[in-house]
């Protein structure tokens, strides 16, 4: 299950724990989520967004790991040759 | 009714003066005939509806039926009832929404919008203040659209029959030209165009309604269609083939009612389908196809192969349709009668929406 | 959406699945346990384009699914507890759980014939809910695996500290990894590596995992919802299954860690314990559930309201969910799919939730391709 999306953290509305509360938005919207499960997460990082809580920090670096081995893979005339 | 003893009774334990007195409420009085209801209705709803000079005079009459002069060639007639919950939304209210509704029906039929009935079903109880919030809202909307309301009717029900406030309005319009436009003139190679942002209505009333707490809340797309399809017709003629308003059930709902009746597939691309940035983060957020949501003041349009350039520049001539955009063409019958590329350049079956949309966790 | 839309790329999927493609030496079978996996490889077309290179099987990881009968049949005679006791009950829950077919028809039926029920987008919702109607008894239905379990766990610790009485849950939550076990235990298994839930483990994380990947040599990579990320997942999967390998690897590492999310876990300890657990479709799980633990058993709608007794379940004949959810058969095997069972007159819960198997190959598979 397990809708997770992920959202960029706005602003704390409500600091201690564990009832923490931080806006997240999303696209156009921004709502209120729990952030009971991330105390690592500050102002700017985006977190994954489960039925109005925050169940985990989306690390940038490891996002960026896929398309890095993508470049890797059509770098190899292997698959260069296939690619679009 | 005022002699009922029991009513009276009742009455008086919680309020000492008398029912006619009593101006913030609705009450079952107020539909029962009698001084109490002429008088309510001549005070609180034609005053308000007076606006339109016309149309009051009409109203004020209060005969048992608007007499309309003639009309000039064949006629469009269109009946549609309003539950809508919340009674007021961001973008709209009820009372705006039943008559853009109405008026859409008849300017994508290809009929120049003229007279509106207007019944109003209340719920005992409803604040006079939320009636006349309404009223004016329909005055408003119906000036904008340049249409007269001529007829009308009000009723009281008893608290829990009705949700606040339901409307019905009837809408009668003078057909253009003899163009019959419908999706059952589609043809392979017509392109597919949608008027604006989709599902813009459905995620407002639904955020208002469950109280979920987006900000900025969603606004509603709530307007009028009439300027939009008139100009389509002008400009595009016999090339234009069908247009409709994509309420309940959305963009998909009318994409499989058209191919249901033109026998042909309808293929649409989901990257140009244009969605606005907070129907998409609502729509991710509650696990939502924007395709699915309704719009009230969105088009689908079928245009001839080719007109379809005309058409949008037509349409993004006027701003409430500047973000007009091709979605989609007509092509041979498939497996599938609509469908939809995402990924791949595969053409995948786009589902009918199956009930309400609900939010969603998996 | 940053980390939506480019994890959407069709050039880079293109440029995975060739690559899945020339790995491949044989047919293999992978099972992606979540059904919002499921959901993204039909969505996405990616089971069609994979076709002939690995068989996608589809797992269990629906939790509306897999609620057994007897939840589903008690939530909804609470609901209808107003018409018939003092107890002023309103059901809330996940949309897709209300759509879900109990013995007696769905909760959203059952809102046809009077009971009270309210959609909510999160259990913490359903608190502020009994905050605002004090008079109202708010249950909260809560569905879902272990992704959903820290926010059900903070909404009893919220109502707790707020001291909202009129708040409680009905548990129903289930647990993955025992019914991965069971599937491989199974004498039909057929499941070559799995593909774990991306979301259970961001906060389980997948430590776990290694008993089960050194006891069954099966490799388990931890795979994300999207279509890079399942393509990613299933690449990974190849190609240990080419080498002869069987490791727990992350394919979204942008979300978990091997550890999990300790917090997460935290806030799930201190208010449930495993328990065993019916799964519709499986039996009892050994240890495939969560309860409230001791010290919040005042939370606990079933012992609140025990009074509130069911009728006996009763289950379809004609729906083959149970080999669905299973991954014995697929959905297209079911002689009732699209005929007697459609999303509009569902027999089964994964013809009705959006992740179950049976619903996603309904709205996605062309109809031609399947029978």
């Amino acid at each position: 299950m397990c809708l997770g999306i992920p959202g960029r953290v706005i602003r704390f509305t409500e600091e201690e724990m564990p009832f923490a509360k931080a806006e997240v938005e999303f696209d156009g919207v921004r709502r209120v989520v729990h952030m009971a499960c991330v105390p690592e997460a500050i102002v700017g990082d985006y977190v994954i967004v489960h039925a109005g809580i925050a169940i985990t920090r989306i690390d940038p670096i490891e996002a960026q790991r896929v398309f890095d081995e993508l470049a890797a893979l059509g770098d190899d005339e292997g698959w260069k040759h296939d690619t679009p | 009714m005022m002699g009922d003893p029991h009513k009276n009774a009742v009455f008086s334990l919680n309020c000492p003066s008398t029912a006619h007195a009593n101006n913030d409420r609705v009450l079952l009085a107020h539909g029962e005939g009698g001084r109490m209801m002429r008088k309510f209705i001549r005070d609180t709803i034609i005053q308000r509806l007076a606006g339109d000079r016309l149309a009051g005079e009409r109203l004020l009459s209060m005969d048992d039926a608007a007499r309309l002069p003639k009309i000039e060639g064949p006629i469009a007639m269109t009946t549609d009832s309003f539950v809508v919950s919340p009674l007021f939304f961001p973008g709209g209210d009820i009372g705006s929404l039943c008559v853009f509704g109405t008026v859409n029906d008849l300017a994508v039929s290809g009929a120049r919008p003229l007279y509106l009935s207007l019944s109003l079903i209340l719920e005992e109880g409803l604040s006079i203040s939320v009636l006349d919030r309404v009223l004016s809202s329909i005055v408003v909307a119906a000036k904008q659209t340049d249409v007269q309301i001529v007829a009308g009717d009000t009723k009281v029900v008893p608290r829990g029959a009705a949700d606040g406030l339901f409307i019905n309005t009837t809408g009668i319009g003078q057909l253009i030209e003899p163009i019959m436009l419908g999706p059952s003139r589609l043809r392979e190679g017509d392109e597919l165009i949608v008027t604006g942002p989709i599902g813009r209505h459905g995620i407002a009333v639904l955020c208002a309604r469950e109280e979920l707490a987006l900000e900025p809340s969603p606004t509603s797309d709530c307007g009028s269609l009439a300027t939009a399809a008139a100009a389509l017709h002008e400009k595009l003629g016999a090339s234009l083939r069908a247009m409709r308003d994509a309420t309940r059930g959305g963009v998909a709902a009318v994409l499989h009612e058209w191919a249901d009746a033109c026998r042909l597939t309808l293929a649409v691309d989901e990257s140009d389908v244009p969605v606005s940035s907070d129907v998409r983060g609502a729509c991710e957020l509650l696990g939502l196809d924007p395709l699915h949501i309704a719009n009230e003041g969105t088009m689908l349009i079928a245009v001839e192969q080719g007109a379809c350039d005309e058409a949008i520049a037509v349409l993004r001539a006027l701003p409430e349709t500047r973000q007009a955009a091709r979605i989609g063409s007509v092509v041979s019958k498939q497996a599938s009668p609509v469908t939809i590329t995402r990924m791949f350049g595969r053409q995948q079956p786009l589902d009918e929406p199956q009930g309400a949309p609900l939010p969603r966790i998996c | 959406m940053k980390y939506l839309d480019e994890y959407r790329d069709s050039t880079a999927a293109r440029i995975l699945l060739d690559s899945i493609r020339r790995r491949v030496s044989r047919p293999w079978k992978v099972m992606e346990v979540c059904g919002g996996q499921t959901h993204g490889l039909l969505r996405y077309g990616i089971e069609e384009e994979l076709q002939g290179t690995v068989e996608l099987i589809h797992g269990p990881g629906c939790p509306v699914c897999v609620t057994p009968l007897e939840s589903i049949d008690f939530a909804q005679q609470l609901s209808m507890m107003h018409t018939v006791s003092g107890h002023d009950v309103v059901l809330t829950s996940f949309g897709d759980m209300l759509r879900v077919p109990g013995s007696r028809g769905s909760m959203l039926e059952a809102k046809a014939r009077g009971a009270q029920v309210r959609t909510v987008y999160s259990p913490l919702d359903a608190v502020d809910l009994a905050k605002k109607n004090p008079k109202q008894k708010i249950v909260f239905f809560a569905v879902g695996f272990e992704t959903t379990a820290p926010a059900t766990a903070l909404a009893v610790k919220q109502a707790a500290n707020d001291g909202v009485d009129n708040f409680s849950l009905l548990v129903a939550h289930v647990r993955v990894q025992p019914a991965m076990e069971a599937l491989l235990e199974s004498p039909h298994n057929r499941v070559q590596a799995f593909l774990a839930a991306g979301h259970v483990c961001a906060v389980m994380g997948c430590a776990s995992y290694e008993s089960l990947v050194q006891k069954y040599q099966v490799p388990i990579v931890v795979t994300g919802f999207e279509p890079l990320d399942l393509l990613e997942g299933i690449l990974m999967c190849v190609e240990q299954l080419e080498k002869g390998e069987a490791r727990v690897e992350i394919a979204y590492a942008r979300s978990v860690r091997s550890e999990g999310n300790l917090s997460a876990q935290r806030i799930v300890d201190e208010v449930y314990e495993v328990c065993d657990r019916p799964w519709r479709g499986f039996g009892v799980v050994a240890k495939g559930g969560l309860q409230l633990r001791g010290e919040w058993h005042k939370f606990d709608a079933q012992r609140r309201y025990m009074s509130c007794h069911t009728l006996p379940v009763i289950e379809p004949r004609e729906c083959r969910s149970a080999d669905v959810l299973a991954g014995r058969i697929k959905p297209l095997e079911c002689e009732a799919f699209g005929r007697e069972c459609t999303p509009d007159a569902p027999l089964g819960a994964p013809m009705v939730s959006s992740e179950g198997a049976c619903a996603a190959y309904f709205r996605y598979r062309t109809p031609e391709a399947g029978r």
